[in-house]
C-alpha cells in the first residue's frame, strides 16, 4: 500500500474517531462517572481509550461497534489506575464499575445514557455558578481547558484550576448524580438551560450593545440544547432555549460586513439570514407554546422572531417587541432584559420612553456594562443632545471589547 | 488589589503613532481611559516614547555597557502602562481585554507587587 492511501485510511479513520469522540464523549463520562462520581478519573480514562483508538483503529479497522470498544478500553484504563494507586478502599460502585459484569455493563451501543444527570451535576447549587457553563463544556464535550479559558476570558491555568476544583467537589461533596425531583425540577432544569446559554453568549445587538462572553462556542451550545431536548422532550424552556439561539444564529452572517464591519440587526440585509434556520426556530417556539408554560426563553425567543419577521414583511413590530419584553422583565429584571427593553421602548414610543426605562437602572450597576451606554448614547443622538450622547458613546466605545463594533461606535459618535 | 495592564504595541501600531496618532485611534483610547475613571477603578497611566529613543545599562563585573534601543530585542514593544485598582485578576482581564491596545498587539496583566513589599523598596 502505498503511502498515500495509507495516509488518505489514518485520515478516514481520524474523522471517525473525531465524530466517536464528539458524539459519544459525554455519553461516555456521564455512564462512568455516573457510578463513581469520580469526573476527572472517568475523562482520563476515556481520554487514554481514545488515544488507544487512535493507534488500533488504523491498523485493525474500526470496530463495529466504537463506543463499546471505547468504553472497554476505559474501563481497563481505570483498573489500572486504580492499580497504580493501590487504593485500599475502593468504594463499591467503583468495584461494581470495574467488575463489568454483564448487568452492570452491556456492551450493547444501549447502555444507558447518563447524559441529562450529568447536565444536573454539573449545574448543580453547591458548585460555584461561574463554573456551570465551563465544567459542562469539558464534561459533556471533551472541550479542554484552554478552550474554555479564552471564551470566557480567564487564564488557561487558572481555567484548569477550577475545573478541578469543581470535580473534587463533585467527587467528595455528595453532589447527587440524578434527575431532580419535580418539586426542585424547573429552577434546577433553568440552571441547566442558563450554563447552555452562556456558551452561546450572544446578547442582543440591536445598538451595537453586545455582551457576548463565550461566544466562540455557539455550535457546541446548539449541540448541548440539542442534546438536552433528546432528554427531556417534553419541556417547553428547552425548545424555547433551542428557537431563541437558533434564531440568533441565523443571522450570523448578516453580523459583519464584506469588510469585517460591524453591521446592527436594524440595519442587517435579511437576503443573509438563513431561513432554514429561523424555521427550524419557528417550529421550536410553535412546540414550545402547545405546552402552555411560558418561560423566559421562550419569551426571549418571541422577541427573536418578532425580528425574524423583518424578512417577510420589510418592517420591526416593535410594540409587540415591548410587549413581550415587559412579561420578560417580570421573571428576569436583570441588566439585560431592561437594556433590551429600553431599545425597545425607544424604538416604539420614542427616545424619551427609551431613556426613562435607562433612568431607572442603578448607575452603580452598569459602570461596567457596554449594552447600557450604547442604548442610551443612541437615543440621546435621536433626541438631538449631542454633547451628552458623545459622553454615552465614550463610555461605550471605552467599554466595547470587539473592534469591530468599537468602530461602528466611534463612526456613529462623530 | 492593583493590576498593571502593560500594553504592547505591533510595528504597525508603533508607525501610526509617528503619523501624529489621529483619529480614530486616539478616540477609542480616549474612550477608554474615560471608561476606567469612570468605572472608579483607574489608578494610574502613562504612555512611554518610542522604543528607538530608549537606552539600556547595564553593569557588568564594575563596567558600563550602554547600548541604543530598548532592553528587549522583540517584534512588539512596550509602549505604556495603565495601573487598574480592581477586585480581582478576573476583573483585570476583562478591562484588558476592552483596551484598544489588545486589538493592535498585546496587553499583559501582571498584578503589582504587594503593598509591603513595595514599601521595602520605597522605604
Amino acid at each position: 500500500m502505498n503511502e498515500g492511501v495509507q495516509q488518505d485510511i489514518e485520515g478516514a479513520v481520524g474523522r471517525t474517531i473525531e465524530r466517536v469522540a464528539r458524539e459519544s464523549y459525554g455519553r461516555l463520562v456521564a455512564y462512568l462517572s455516573s457510578h463513581t462520581r469520580d469526573v476527572a478519573s472517568a475523562e482520563d480514562a476515556l481520554s487514554n481509550a481514545l488515544v488507544a483508538a487512535l493507534t488500533t483503529w488504523p491498523r485493525d479497522g474500526v470496530p463495529q461497534n466504537p463506543e463499546a470498544w471505547l468504553l472497554t478500553t476505559a474501563r481497563h484504563s481505570l483498573i489500572d489506575f486504580m492499580r497504580h494507586q493501590q487504593v485500599a478502599e475502593a468504594s463499591e460502585p467503583m468495584l461494581v464499575l470495574l467488575r463489568g459484569g454483564p448487568k452492570e455493563i452491556p456492551m450493547s451501543p444501549e447502555f444507558p445514557d447518563e447524559r441529562l444527570k450529568l447536565l444536573f451535576v454539573c449545574t448543580h447549587p453547591a458548585i460555584d455558578p461561574a463554573m456551570h457553563t465551563p465544567l459542562m463544556l469539558q464534561t459533556v464535550l471533551g472541550l479542554d481547558a484552554v478552550r474554555i479559558a479564552h471564551a470566557f476570558l480567564v487564564s488557561p491555568t487558572t481555567m484548569g484550576q477550577r475545573l478541578v476544583r469543581a470535580k473534587v467537589k463533585i467527587r467528595d461533596g455528595g453532589i447527587p448524580f440524578e434527575v431532580p425531583q419535580e418539586r426542585e425540577l424547573p429552577q434546577r432544569l433553568d440552571a441547566v438551560l442558563e450554563a447552555i446559554y452562556a456558551a452561546f453568549g450572544i446578547g442582543w445587538d440591536d445598538m451595537a450593545g453586545v455582551d457576548q462572553r463565550g461566544r466562540d462556542l455557539a455550535e457546541e451550545a446548539i449541540w448541548l440544547a440539542r442534546v438536552l431536548l433528546q432528554l427531556m422532550p417534553e419541556e417547553a424552556e428547552v425548545h424555547g432555549l433551542l428557537a431563541l439561539m437558533l434564531h440568533c444564529e441565523a443571522r450570523r452572517a448578516a453580523r459583519r460586513g464584506p469588510d469585517g464591519r460591524f453591521v446592527p440587526l436594524s440595519e442587517q440585509d435579511t437576503r443573509q439570514w438563513s431561513l432554514p434556520l429561523i424555521e427550524e426556530a419557528e417550529r421550536h417556539l410553535a412546540e414550545a407554546a402547545k405546552r402552555g408554560r411560558t418561560g423566559r426563553f421562550q419569551l426571549e425567543a418571541a422577541i427573536q422572531s418578532v425580528h425574524a419577521e423583518r424578512a417577510r414583511s420589510g418592517q420591526t413590530e416593535w410594540a409587540a417587541i415591548t410587549v413581550f419584553y415587559e412579561q420578560l422583565i417580570r421573571i428576569i429584571p436583570t441588566l439585560g432584559t431592561r437594556t433590551g427593553y429600553a431599545a425597545a421602548a425607544g424604538e416604539a414610543h420614542g427616545p424619551e420612553a427609551g431613556l426613562a426605562v435607562l433612568d431607572g437602572i442603578c448607575l452603580d450597576a452598569v459602570s461596567n456594562y457596554q449594552p447600557y451606554w450604547a442604548v442610551r448614547a443612541h437615543l440621546l443622538q435621536r433626541l438631538g443632545k449631542s454633547s451628552e450622547a458623545g459622553e454615552a458613546f465614550d463610555r461605550a466605545i471605552g467599554l466595547a471589547e470587539d473592534p469591530a463594533v468599537r468602530q461602528f461606535l466611534l463612526e456613529r459618535r462623530g | 488589589m492593583q493590576f498593571a495592564l502593560l500594553i504592547y504595541h505591533s510595528p504597525e501600531e508603533w508607525a501610526m503613532r509617528k503619523n501624529d496618532y489621529n483619529d480614530p485611534h486616539l478616540g477609542a483610547w480616549r474612550a477608554y481611559y474615560k471608561a476606567l475613571v469612570e468605572a472608579g477603578v483607574y489608578a494610574g497611566a502613562n504612555a512611554l516614547e518610542l522604543p528607538e529613543t530608549g537606552t539600556t545599562v547595564r553593569l557588568k563585573e564594575g563596567k558600563r555597557h550602554v547600548q541604543d534601543g530598548p532592553y528587549a530585542d522583540t517584534k512588539e514593544q512596550l509602549a505604556g502602562f495603565i495601573i487598574l485598582e480592581l477586585p480581582s485578576a478576573d476583573a483585570a482581564l476583562d478591562w484588558a481585554a476592552r483596551c484598544p491596545g489588545a486589538a493592535r498587539g498585546a496587553v499583559e496583566v501582571r498584578p503589582l507587587a504587594p503593598e509591603t513589599m513595595r514599601r521595602g523598596f520605597t522605604g
